[in-house]
Formats: C-alpha cells, sequence, structure tokens
C-alpha cells in the first residue's frame, strides 16, 4: 500500500513554492516518511525554520510549526526545547541559513548538544535571493555574486557540527531515498543534537550556471560523487578525491542539554541535609 | 504587609519578573543590565523555570518567542548594543503578536559608547528600532519601587495585548539600591494571555473577528498551528500583496493606540496650578521633581508630568498641558529625542525648552532650576 502523505499534509497549502526540478520535495517525504515510522504524534513535535527555500517547509505540514527570522531557527527552537524538554524539536534550515547567518547559533547549539534535530538542505547556493554564493557554493564555481568563479572557501557542515560537539552527524542525499529514510529516522531518535546534512539540487540558480544540463544531471552527481562512509574509509585519499561519504559520520554518547540542565534544578530545589 | 528589601533597580527587575510568573529569561551579559539575568539565574531554577544564557543578543531574544510560544511567561534584558540586535526578533514578536518582556538599562551610544554611564538615548530605538510599522508598548519607570511595579504591569500588558514589552531605564535607577516592599502574592493583579476555548480544529491564531487580541494558543498543547514572520492571514499562513496586510497592520497598531487609556501612565507633582512644566522620566524625572520644590520655595509656580508610560506617547496629556502652561522643560539624557514628540504634542501652543546632556553624569536639579528661572 502506498503510504498516506495526506494524513500530514495541511490542506489547501499546495502547491508549494519549491521550483520544478528542486529535490526539497524528495526530502519533505522521506521527513514524513521518517516521523509516520516512529509514530510521534502530531501534537508532540514543532518543526522550526529560519529563512530560504527549505525554510518554508514547515508550512506545509500539521504539527506545530514556527517560520522564524533568517538564521535563527536554532535559538526559537531552544527556547521551545528548554520550555518543553519532553516534546520533539526539530530545524529545518538551508546551508546559508544554518552556516552563514546562522552560524554562531549553529555551532553553540552543537555545543550545548540540545536535543534538537537539525536538518541542513544543502543546495550550495542562496535559491530564494536568487543564486548568491553561500558557505557551501564549491570553489570555481559561478553563482549570481560570483560572476567570474567563487573564491569563498567552503564549510564542511559535517565536520563543522562535529568539532563544535554536536553527539550526532550525518550526511544524506535526495538521490538515495531510502537511505534517506533511514538517516532522518536515526536523526530523531538520538537524544541530543543531531545534524543531517542532505546534499540537494537547485537546478534553477545553481544548476543552470554551472553546466548541469537538467536537475536529473545534478541527481545523478550525487549518485557518482557520494560513497557510503564505510566504504569511503576503506579506500586511499586518491580513490576518495572529490568524493564526499554519506551515512552516519559521527556518533558518541554525550549529556544533553535540557537533561543537565533540570538535574541541576532538581539538585537545587531539594531541602539541605540537616536543615529543618 | 509585604516583604521590605533593599535592591538594586535590575534586581527589583528581576523580582518583579518573579511576581508576575516570569518562568524563563534568556540573556547575554552586558554593561549596564548584567545584574538582571545574573539575580535570575539564581532565582529561576529555585522555581523549577529556566534560565539560559545564550551565545548573542540576538539568539537571546529568539529564545524567549520560542518559550513563550511553549506559554512561558519570558524575559530578556539587555543595554544598548544589545538592544540593537534584539530589534529584528523583536519585530517578529510584534507582527506575530508572541507576548513577552524586554528590559533596556539604557547606557550612552553610540556603538559602545559609555557602558558605565547613564542615558536616555534608546528612547526613539524603542518606538522605531525595528523596521516596518508596528505597535510599540514602553514603560519609563523612576525608582526602584517602581522598577519592580512596572515590571509587574509590563508582563500584564504583554499578555493582555499579546506583544512585546518594553521596559526601559537608565544605568543610574538600574544600579541605584533604594528600599523597596514586595507585596505579597494576590496584592498586585497578574494577568495571564487569553487561550482559546474553541476546538482546535476552529482554532486561528489571528483571528480578528475574536476581537483586537485574539486568543492565543500554546505550541504543544493540541492546538496545532503555523506561525511565521511573513504578513499572514487569520490561520497564520503567509499573505503576499492583499488588503489584508494593510488592515491586520492596522489592527496591531490599534490594539496599543485604541487602548491608550488602560496603557498610559503618568506622575504629576505641583502640575495643577504650574506656569511651567517639566516633562522628564526616569533619573530626569527625579531631578525634575527636585527642581520644582526648588521653584517653589522661590515662588515659581512649577509643575512636573513624569509618564511611566512613554510609547505610545500620552498625546492628550501633553496637549493639554500646553495649553494652559507658559512653557515646558524637557530635560533627558540625550542630545534631544523624546522633546520631539513633546512639541509635536505642543503645537506651538507654549514653548518647549530642552536640557540635554551626554557626558555620563545625570541632569542636576540645579540646571533644570536654572532652566525655570530662564523660562518662566
Amino acid at each position: 500500500m502506498s503510504f498516506n502523505y495526506d494524513q500530514y499534509i495541511r490542506g489547501g497549502k499546495l502547491p508549494h513554492i519549491w521550483c520544478p526540478g528542486c529535490t526539497y520535495g524528495i526530502v519533505f517525504k522521506s521527513l514524513l516518511r521518517a516521523v509516520d515510522f516512529l509514530k510521534i504524534q502530531k501534537d508532540d513535535i514543532a518543526l522550526v525554520s529560519g529563512i530560504g527555500c527549505a525554510s518554508r517547509l514547515p508550512g506545509y505540514v500539521d504539527w506545530n510549526t514556527l517560520h522564524t527570522t533568517h538564521g535563527r531557527a536554532l535559538p526559537f527552537a531552544t527556547g521551545l526545547k528548554l520550555s518543553c524538554p519532553d516534546k520533539k524539536v526539530m530545524v529545518i534550515s538551508g546551508d546559508g541559513d544554518a552556516t552563514a547567518i546562522g552560524g554562531n547559533h549553529f555551532i553553540h547549539a552543537c555545543r550545548r548538544n540540545i536535543d534538537i534535530t537539525t536538518i541542513v538542505l544543502n543546495n550550495f547556493i542562496y535559491g530564494m535571493t536568487g543564486g548568491q554564493h553561500s558557505p557551501t557554493t564549491p570553489v570555481g564555481h559561478l553563482a549570481s555574486t560570483m560572476p567570474y568563479g567563487n573564491v569563498d572557501p567552503n564549510f564542511n557542515i559535517p565536520d563543522l557540527a562535529k568539532g563544535a560537539g554536536a553527539s550526532w552527524v550525518g550526511r544524506g542525499t535526495a538521490y538515495h531515498v531510502p537511505a534517506l529514510d533511514k538517516l532522518i529516522i536515526e536523526a530523531i531518535q538520538h537524544k541530543g543534537m543531531s545534524v543531517l546534512e542532505i546534499i540537494n539540487a537547485c537546478p534553477t540558480t545553481y544548476g543552470r550556471r554551472n553546466k548541469f544540463k537538467s536537475a536529473t544531471d545534478q541527481l545523478l552527481w550525487m549518485k557518482d560523487n557520494s560513497l557510503p562512509i564505510t566504504a569511503f574509509d576503506k579506500l586511499p585519499p586518491e580513490k576518495t578525491a572529490g568524493k564526499f561519504p554519506t551515512g552516519v559520520l559521527f556518533k558518541k554518547e554525550a549529556p544533553e542539554y535540557c537533561d543537565t540542565y533540570y538535574a541541576m534544578v532538581e539538585r537545587v530545589r531539594k531541602p539541605k541535609e540537616g536543615r529543618a | 504587609m509585604g516583604t521590605l528589601k533593599l535592591l538594586q533597580g535590575n534586581e527589583a527587575c528581576a523580582e518583579g519578573a518573579l511576581y508576575a510568573g516570569c518562568t524563563f529569561f534568556a540573556g547575554y551579559p552586558i554593561t549596564p543590565s548584567t545584574e538582571v539575568a545574573e539575580y535570575l539565574s539564581r532565582r529561576l531554577p529555585l522555581i523549577g523555570g529556566a534560565f539560559i544564557q545564550m551565545e548573542d543578543e540576538i539568539a537571546a531574544m529568539g529564545a524567549v518567542i520560542g518559550a513563550s510560544l511553549a506559554g512561558k511567561k519570558s524575559l530578556t534584558a539587555t543595554s544598548g548594543p544589545g538592544f540593537s540586535l534584539k530589534q529584528e526578533n523583536m519585530g517578529f514578536g510584534m507582527l506575530c503578536e508572541v507576548p513577552c518582556v524586554i528590559v533596556d538599562v539604557m547606557r550612552g551610544g553610540p556603538s559602545t559608547g559609555v557602558p558605565t554611564g547613564p542615558s536616555q538615548s534608546d528612547i526613539m530605538q524603542c518606538k522605531w528600532g525595528t523596521h516596518g510599522d508596528h505597535p510599540v508598548i514602553c514603560l519609563t519607570p523612576g525608582y526602584v519601587q517602581e522598577i519592580f511595579s512596572e515590571t509587574v504591569r509590563a508582563f500584564n500588558l504583554s499578555e493582555r495585548y499579546r506583544t512585546p514589552v518594553i521596559v526601559a531605564f537608565d544605568e543610574i535607577i538600574g544600579h541605584m539600591r533604594e528600599k523597596i516592599e514586595i507585596p505579597d502574592k494576590g496584592v498586585l493583579e497578574v494577568e495571564n494571555r487569553k487561550r482559546p476555548t474553541c476546538s482546535p480544529a476552529e482554532y486561528k491564531p489571528f483571528d480578528e473577528t475574536k476581537g483586537d487580541v485574539p486568543p492565543v494558543a500554546d505550541f504543544f498543547s493540541g492546538y496545532r498551528q503555523h506561525i511565521t514572520g511573513l504578513n499572514h492571514h487569520s490561520d497564520g499562513f503567509p499573505v503576499n500583496a492583499h488588503p489584508r496586510i494593510h488592515t491586520d497592520e492596522q489592527r496591531l497598531i490599534r490594539k496599543v493606540e485604541g487602548n491608550r487609556k488602560d496603557i498610559i501612565r503618568y506622575e504629576t507633582f505641583m502640575l495643577e496650578d504650574a506656569e511651567v512644566a517639566i516633562f522628564a522620566y526616569g533619573v530626569s524625572g527625579r531631578s525634575g521633581k527636585n527642581a520644582v520644590e526648588q521653584a517653589r520655595a522661590a515662588g515659581i509656580k512649577a509643575g512636573l508630568f513624569r509618564p511611566l508610560t512613554i510609547w505610545p506617547f500620552p498625546e492628550d496629556e501633553v496637549a493639554a498641558l500646553a495649553s494652559r502652561v507658559r512653557a515646558i522643560v524637557v530635560p533627558e539624557l540625550s542630545l534631544g529625542q523624546i522633546i520631539f514628540e513633546v512639541e509635536r504634542c505642543a503645537k506651538g501652543k507654549c514653548r518647549v525648552e530642552g536640557i540635554y546632556r551626554v557626558d555620563g553624569d545625570p541632569i542636576t536639579p540645579e540646571q533644570i532650576f536654572d532652566k525655570i528661572k530662564e523660562v518662566k
């Protein structure tokens, strides 16, 4: 039986704003399947976003949804999570939103290891504003503000998340859909800050400027240039040059922020021994 | 009988927040407001509340809005540069009608300015700091006791009108210690936001047919909703280039401006027969009161109008004052900001004279008395 997406999509809110060939719809469906698999009730989940194409996703889904200011989804989500630590709080963001204007919030949410599932849709460009280079636009590639080729070095989002202290880090692509479902499920299940980068295609503002003949070409690029981390780690560097690893890239056990905070609250509220 | 305490203004502010039911604070260290955060970092855990020091001022404002959407009464406190940084998210709170309180302990500026010196030069930023048209409620207490009671009132107004409320005072009363009485629970009114009584299916977060202040549902309460910083329909979903934007923004302004009588508070001192009026708030209001006493002792009929609500501006009251006094003197710790509002409302019916000071010291009663003698 085919999956019933209608049970999660808000009536009358489609069609979405994304361009033909955009892969965000693929990720959207994967996210719905993952949450459905985990049987999280609609009332118990909040999806928070900032600004950009990815940030319009929450409007379509029948959860508690919050579309905030550019780069600031994580602070708003932190306020929600610390207020309701037993609820599932997720953030959906883009490469520019999460790592440029929101970079400071991103690293500090990772450092706190607060239990927020953060999904970063990396399409290598600022799509909504028409194709300006982002912190992940490959060096040498064209963008509307890099007409002679990008000279701006990149962030590797999983490395950034790991270095900043996130306790679960993964990467998927819009091409590898069954694997993506599993990654989103694991990211949500993980207690602590989980960061999942999902490689996406923006044919309108990135692909057409950078010699991708079609949206399909960009999907095939994901297929040809990615390797599961298990395979990636076994190959010598010359065989992995130019390719990126996918899967669960890093995880560790670490104290979660709300747990630590409320344990402190419990400790200081306990009447002191030996006193009336 | 309440509890008597010797507190500085910033501590009284924190006590006022607790009295009003605040259970969430997010902030960032900045002089001269830091004591608000320090005090609440000790007190909030003891009542099971949440305190978080965020990575910056912007994040603190975002966290406060997030917590309020979860139903918590939320506070942040800042000064000068930090207040500038909060402005974008404050605008989000105003458009999305999120109750919360922002404390601005004013210091000299622009830029880093005089972090440890008093100022009243954020007063126009309180009104116009965020972009776009928006409603603003801003309270300006002048005494430590008043910082307590006006912080309680700020929470009440933010809950009643479903909007961020600013409490702005200067470094001097923020750090000054005075005796205050914290009333027993129940003595001061504490108000909570109106929550929906309809079914979740019928609920619309911005339903103007429910009045200018529609009920607000908490996240995770079963009333699933979409909140966006885009202009929105009554159901919360984005609207683009539509007459709805005009009427909805008018509603936001109206819910504050249309309730001026409820929101505006001020103190008058010997104003009944005054020929010269002082218009001053905060620490300048305290000097103003002393100057009035000096003037009266010298046989000059002077009086004081001290606003506790600076936004919305007490337009009618200042207009009425202007039509019966010879002059209004406006001392302020800036190079002239609130005087423009006084002039606007006086409409040329009396002289309006400013006294300005930005060197890090307060305007003295003597400075004001000299000006009274000059204009009498």
